[in-house]
């Protein structure tokens, strides 16, 4: 039986993201957080290859907060086991220590044939954690996959770049990264979520995976972040109306020639 | 001391490739050290020395027919064996995809940081590169240095404008390097047919979202940007959950910025919104007065946009025609 390892980050809702007004600061304390976007669309592709195939789906979150509602609705999807990787040390990791920690991650978890990850993270959008923990496990990548195989040891996926769609064959273990078009992630069922209340999420600390605190956190971080600063956005919301659409439209057309950007 | 020294381009894309030397020549010149083009391909013929002439001092060139693949492997074993050998500061890499993968390979291989899709590079006081670039969803700028060298970017295409060409002195230094072989292989490539116009250098923008109920509707957006002189954009909906169209606008697609935009049906989600903030002026229309785009429009349109999107067609064609 194949083992599928999906990497989740429990990223912001950014959507529910607020700056402070007069500061700009933008405001991460209380924002809820959720499984990243395409990190879902990777969970969603697993369990799909499960289904075709019967492989078991492990699911694997860093984190330094707990994560277990994020991971119990991983298991609610379909993933067979979670493991919660959290230490409060782990604050401010960036994408080299995070990779780090992931690494050791699933080295401990181990036996596995494949694992996926989203192309980014919807929060921090850097694209990076996936490509350096293939390089930390020195495996092969593939990034940015729209439709992903398996069979055997042999993977094809096409990848979805800017001008091509490129089919590429490699062997497991593998790790692929898959972008939002792959699949349209599933809400699990009522029935699943309470199956899922039963599935075991194991928690692993710094110390179990004998990470040492110097090696992890904001300090052993390359990039430092200096400022984060709501951008400014200052439009004139000026209100177009009018009885009838011609009449609005004049208006508009009016505004529009006004400013200069309609017409030569 | 930092042995470090030297600010580093690196695309496979050639135009990004030369916006990538105009702006490492301005931070070359500040740290007053050499700016270095790092080329790998095959056959490139004069391109050696048009890079030279587009700004870099030194070209470290490396040919070899295993480069066409555009494999990263390649790529990622022979910049890292470079940078162990020549110590740059500072490398810019062009942010395709294809680039963003080589770069975070590159900064794992050489342990350091790497930050992506960069829209603001500058020296700071103590000499280290800070980059700006926009986090969550197109909610916030951040400013970020990197406390280790060499200290990675990558900048997408069209942040930064190509540079002159001039006469200038500069050597190319043919490089060796034991190339690594691709760890995958490549079975088929399918080309994406590219719009004739880039939807980045149109003027004009007319945008359609969910609001557009059918694809065939289309067509009255494709007049109103006829009139206009302009061209059609999508929001990622239509072509990832209708499959409509392949290309859309946002963060996770193309970032324009015209001098107009005119969102229809378009609510306004902030991945959205990250791809069209730098437009000049923004119309929405939209049906729902509670959309979010309203928050970020010029001009607001509360309506239908099948009734005001023809009337502005209509009424766009008379005024200009008679002006």
């Amino acid at each position: 039986m194949s083992r599928i390892i999906v990497c989740l980050k429990q990223a912001l809702d950014v959507a529910e993201l607020k700056a402070d007004a007069t500061t700009r600061r933008l405001i991460t304390a209380g924002v809820p957080r959720k499984i990243s976007d395409f990190d879902k669309n990777a969970l969603e592709e697993a369990v799909r290859l499960k289904e075709k195939m019967g492989s078991e789906v492990f699911v694997v979150t860093v984190s330094s907060e707990d994560a277990k509602t994020t991971l119990r609705e991983a298991l609610a999807i379909g993933a067979d086991k979670a493991y919660m990787v959290t230490d409060p040390s782990f604050e401010d990791s960036d994408t080299l220590v995070t990779s780090y920690i992931l690494a050791e991650t699933v080295k401990r978890v181990g036996g596995f044939d494949l694992i996926l990850c989203g192309e980014a993270s919807v929060d921090s959008y850097s694209a990076q954690v996936g490509p350096r923990l293939a390089e930390r496990l020195n495996i092969p990548l593939v990034t940015y996959v729209r439709k992903l195989s398996l069979d055997g040891n042999i993977v094809t996926a096409e990848r979805s770049l800017e001008d091509c769609y490129e089919t590429v064959r490699t062997k497991t273990p593998a790790l692929i990264t898959v972008t939002g078009e792959t699949n349209e992630p599933r809400i699990p069922s009522l029935m699943a979520i309470m199956k899922a209340s039963k599935k075991e999420i194991v928690t692993w600390n710094a110390e179990s995976l004998g990470i040492s605190k110097e090696k992890v956190g904001e300090n052993a971080s390359a990039i430092q972040v200096k400022e984060v600063l709501a951008p400014k956005m200052e439009r004139k919301k000026i209100v177009i109306k009018g009885e009838t659409a011609a009449g609005v439209a004049e208006r508009l057309a009016e505004a529009l020639i006004k400013e200069g950007v309609v017409g030569r | 001391m930092s042995e470090h020294k030297g600010v580093w381009v690196f695309s496979e894309n050639r135009d990004l490739m030369l916006e990538l030397l105009g702006k490492g020549r301005e931070l070359a010149n500040e740290l007053k050290t050499e700016l270095a083009a790092v080329l790998f391909g095959h056959d490139l013929g004069n391109l050696p020395h048009e890079l030279i002439g587009y700004g870099a001092s030194r070209v470290y060139l490396l040919e070899h027919p295993l480069f066409k693949g555009l494999q990263a492997e390649p790529y990622v074993g022979a910049l890292t064996t470079l940078a162990k050998k020549y110590i740059p500061d500072i490398i810019l890499i062009g942010s395709t995809k294809r680039g963003k993968e080589v770069a975070a390979r590159l900064a794992a291989r050489l342990e350091t940081g790497c930050v992506p899709d960069c829209t603001h590079l500058s020296i700071d006081k103590s000499g280290s590169l800070q980059m700006g670039r926009v986090v969550y969803g197109g909610n916030a700028a951040a400013t970020q240095v990197c406390r280790v060298k060499p200290q990675i970017a990558t900048v997408p295409l069209r942040v930064f404008e190509k540079p002159q060409r001039e006469e200038r002195e500069g050597e190319v230094i043919k490089v060796d390097a034991e190339l690594e072989q691709p760890k995958t292989e490549v079975l088929e490539v399918k080309g994406i047919e590219a719009p004739a116009v880039k939807i980045e250098e149109a003027k004009t923008v007319v945008a359609g979202g969910r609001g557009v109920e059918k694809k065939e509707d289309f067509r009255i957006l494709d007049e109103l940007a006829e009139v206009l002189g302009g061209q059609v954009a999508y929001t990622r909906p239509l072509c990832e959950d209708r499959k409509w169209f392949t290309d859309w606008v946002g963060l996770s697609g193309h970032k324009i910025k015209p001098a107009l935009y005119i969102g229809c049906g378009i609510s306004g989600v902030i991945q959205h919104v990250a791809g069209i903030r730098d437009s000049q002026v923004i119309v929405a229309i939209n049906k729902d007065p509670e959309a979010p785009i309203f928050e970020i429009a010029d001009y607001l349109v509360e309506g239908d946009l099948y009734e005001i999107v023809p009337a502005l067609s209509a009424t766009l064609k008379k005024m200009l025609k008679t002006s």
